[in-house]
């Protein structure tokens, strides 16, 4: 279970984050959908430390974020970023196995060539190549390979799918919701793609400008917009039409 | 591969430098060293001989940079005597305006000298060489020049070929503008190697050489008369240290038997059998000590290399045993000072690459700055610390090569893999474990390549360390520059040129090595 309370993040005069919360239940996944600068990957970062926010409350699994060790709770969480996550002088199955590796289990490759099955990839073939030789929808495939391979309770994505061709972003969004239904993973995912955020989260969060504007299912959005920006974005989407 | 070059050279210095090291402090031989020109290698030379003809115990150390390095290792007793000139003394150590009274000078000299530094001047030796403004014979014709007047008059039409030094010092060309309102249309910079044929070719028209240089009488040249005065009398004198006179009061006796014994003709004499006829040193001292009724130690036998005449091939397969032991002095200062500056520079890199940025910055354009501190500055400022030879030469390396190390390792680490660097961190792994798993192997080849770019200068630089005793293929190179031996000079300058091509090809290949794979 992720919650974040009345977070603020500033970067200089620049708000970034301007009072917000949201909640995310064990086994629900949350988008957060916005433009660029609206404040949705330094959310997204509170969760896991890689931010920390200047006033407000981040709890993860009910624990303040705050007084965790960032190290052990960044293993705890997995992580996929938009692309060229990969540490390009390890192998596949070195990359896939990390998190298990750090955390001292002594399967950890065991783990990480699950992980890379679980995702499509044959692990016995691709393990031993290096990134480079991969298609970019292959080194997709291992970074969120990578993220489960320690299997996390809660993953936070920020744009895994957003640079790749619309063929291979269908089948990767179709693999991840299935896989993420299946291991019963809590999900935060940051997109600016509605499509995206109506295909595979439980609720949408829309934000702008640091603040949130409506969170919804993807039925009740497109029904029900609370304000003007959601109902344009949700109109220029074309996502109620057919 | 490298380990094994390594023991290698560190054999090749080891073996010679233990019997200096075996012998008891209070037997440590004397110390004889010269300055980098022809007369200052024979008048050590014969200073030697003079020493070991009545059984004294010397050690030779040729070539010593300039005045400021050659003095300073006497006055911090890390070499016990040279052959010096008083007007030398006098303006550029003293730093007195001229006067031209020779006995004054000396009196001058040798009071301020023992006062200052407890340094003594044997009476002098006979001679004097001063400054000699020379022209070519038809120029003289020509123009109608004897003395340094006629030529203030002429100079606009002519062009000048002048020391650096020369160029610079106040007894040198400023002061004969002020004496002479000496003007030339133009002045270039010539080194002692080449000012005489670029006279003799017509590349230049006057020149400034010594009055006792052989090529004077070689090339037919005019010496000009300095009829006001104005060079300052440089009477050639031995110079010596305090510890020589308190130690080795005999061999400070046994230099006096050379005082007064040498005139400026067989002073020339000798020196034209050096520099244009390209006998040996040690040959040429040994005779003329032995036209003074002196006997010398005779016969050193390393010391008879082939006439000029042969060539460049058969004069490096003659001297291919002393080749190979300079070319191993040369690897080992570099080597040496390499792994020193490595050992402080990639850490250093390592850590400005995780600071803030701004003081990062700095502190790696401060290394930098070490970078333009000119060669020989850089070994004069050593002398006081570290005395002369091979320590204050691996100071000197190890600074030039920190630089381009710190300089390429912090921009390596900074900037390696950003992507990889941030999905590191998010994914769990501690600040050490990034450091070490992502962006040190991610950052090796650039390290390497600072690594890379170091030894190159290295091996150029390490030339140098010839002017401070520290042996090495500068050895050849700067006595060939002396004595005007353009075979000399090859024989120190090719092998380190293909020197600095091998430790760049080694390299070369370390780096691709240490390339990790995934990289392609």
């Amino acid at each position: 279970m992720l919650a974040a309370e009345g977070v603020v993040k500033r970067y200089g005069g620049v708000v970034a984050l301007e009072g917000v919360s949201i909640r995310a239940a064990a086994g629900e996944c949350v988008a957060l959908v916005g433009e660029s600068g609206s404040g949705k990957t330094t959310l997204l970062r509170c969760f896991n430390r890689m931010t920390t926010p200047d006033a407000g409350r981040v709890t993860v699994e009910g624990a303040d974020v705050a007084s965790a060790d960032a190290v052990d709770l960044r293993r705890r969480i997995g992580y996929v970023q938009q692309e060229g996550g990969l540490l390009p002088h390890w192998t596949v199955l070195r990359n896939a196995s990390l998190v298990p590796w750090l955390r001292g289990e002594a399967d950890a490759e065991a783990k990480g060539a699950a992980a890379l099955e679980w995702v499509g990839l044959d692990a016995a073939e691709l393990g031993g190549r290096w990134p480079r030789e991969l298609s970019g929808g292959q080194r997709q495939r291992v970074a969120i390979a990578r993220s489960l391979a320690a299997r996390p309770g809660i993953v936070l994505l920020d744009e895994p799918f957003g640079a790749l061709d619309a063929i291979t972003r269908a089948d990767l969004q179709d693999a991840f919701g299935t896989l993420r239904r299946e291991l019963g993973i809590t999900a935060l995912l940051v997109t600016h793609d509605l499509h995206e955020a109506a295909l595979l989260a439980d609720r949408i969060a829309v934000l702008r400008r640091g603040r949130i504007e409506q969170v919804a299912s993807p039925e009740a959005l497109v029904r029900a917009p609370e304000t003007e920006y959601v109902a344009g974005l949700v109109a220029r989407s074309r996502l109620g039409a057919g | 591969m490298m380990r094994r070059i390594l023991a290698l050279a560190a054999l090749l210095v080891i073996l010679p430098a233990r019997s200096v090291g075996a012998q008891a402090a209070d037997a440590r031989p004397v110390v004889i060293a010269s300055k980098p020109f022809a007369e200052s290698y024979l008048l050590a030379e014969m200073f030697a001989q003079v020493l070991e003809g009545r059984g004294i115990a010397v050690e030779r150390r040729a070539g010593l940079g300039a005045t400021e390095i050659a003095f300073g290792a006497l006055r911090t007793g890390a070499i016990d005597v040279y052959p010096e000139y008083t007007g030398t003394g006098l303006l550029a150590i003293l730093g007195e305006p001229p006067r031209s009274d020779p006995a004054a000078v000396f009196g001058r000299v040798s009071r301020e000298f023992g006062r200052r530094w407890g340094v003594r001047w044997l009476p002098p030796l006979g001679f004097e060489n001063t400054y000699a403004i020379a022209v070519r014979k038809e120029t003289a014709e020509r123009y109608g020049l004897r003395t340094l007047t006629d030529l203030a008059r002429a100079a606009p039409q002519l062009r000048a070929g002048f020391t650096p030094d020369f160029i610079g010092r106040e007894d040198g060309l400023p002061g004969l503008r002020a004496a002479y309102g000496l003007r030339p249309r133009s002045v270039r910079p010539l080194v002692q190697a080449v000012k005489y044929r670029a006279l003799a070719e017509g590349a230049v028209d006057v020149i400034d050489g010594y009055s006792t240089d052989g090529l004077i009488d070689r090339y037919g040249l005019v010496v000009l008369e300095d009829d006001r005065g104005f060079f300052p009398p440089y009477e050639a004198a031995a110079l010596v240290s305090a510890r020589l006179q308190r130690d080795r009061p005999d061999a400070v006796a046994v230099l006096t038997t050379l005082s007064g014994r040498l005139d400026v003709r067989t002073m020339r004499a000798l020196n034209r059998r050096v520099e244009v006829d390209g006998e040996p040193v040690a040959r040429v001292a040994a005779d003329g000590l032995r036209e003074l009724g002196l006997a010398g130690a005779l016969d050193r036998g390393d010391a008879a290399p082939a006439a000029r005449g042969g060539s460049l091939g058969a004069y490096l397969w003659e001297r291919r045993g002393a080749l190979a032991r300079l070319t191993g002095r040369h690897l080992l200062l570099v080597a040496l000072s390499l792994l020193a500056a490595a050992a402080v520079a990639v850490p250093l890199g390592v850590m400005l690459g995780r600071a803030r940025a701004g003081a990062a910055e700095g502190t790696v354009r401060a290394v930098g700055v070490l970078q333009t501190i000119p060669g020989i500055a850089l070994l004069a400022f050593m002398i006081p610390l570290l005395g002369i030879g091979m320590v204050p030469a691996l100071a000197a390396l190890f600074l030039y090569s920190l630089y381009p190390i710190v300089r390429n390792t912090y921009t390596g680490v900074r900037d390696a893999g950003p992507e990889a660097v941030e999905a590191a961190r998010a994914l769990g792994m501690s600040d050490a474990q990034v450091l070490r798993h992502v962006r040190l192997p991610l950052a090796a080849p650039s390290i390497m390549a600072g690594v890379r770019t170091s030894a190159v200068i290295a091996v150029g630089t390490a030339t140098l360390a010839a002017f401070i005793g520290a042996g090495g293929l500068g050895d050849p190179i700067v006595a060939g520059l002396a004595l005007s031996d353009t075979r000399m000079i090859l024989s120190g300058a090719i092998p380190a040129a293909l020197l600095a091509l091998l430790v760049d090809a080694a390299l070369a290949l370390a780096e691709r090595r240490v390339r990790p794979r995934g990289l392609g």
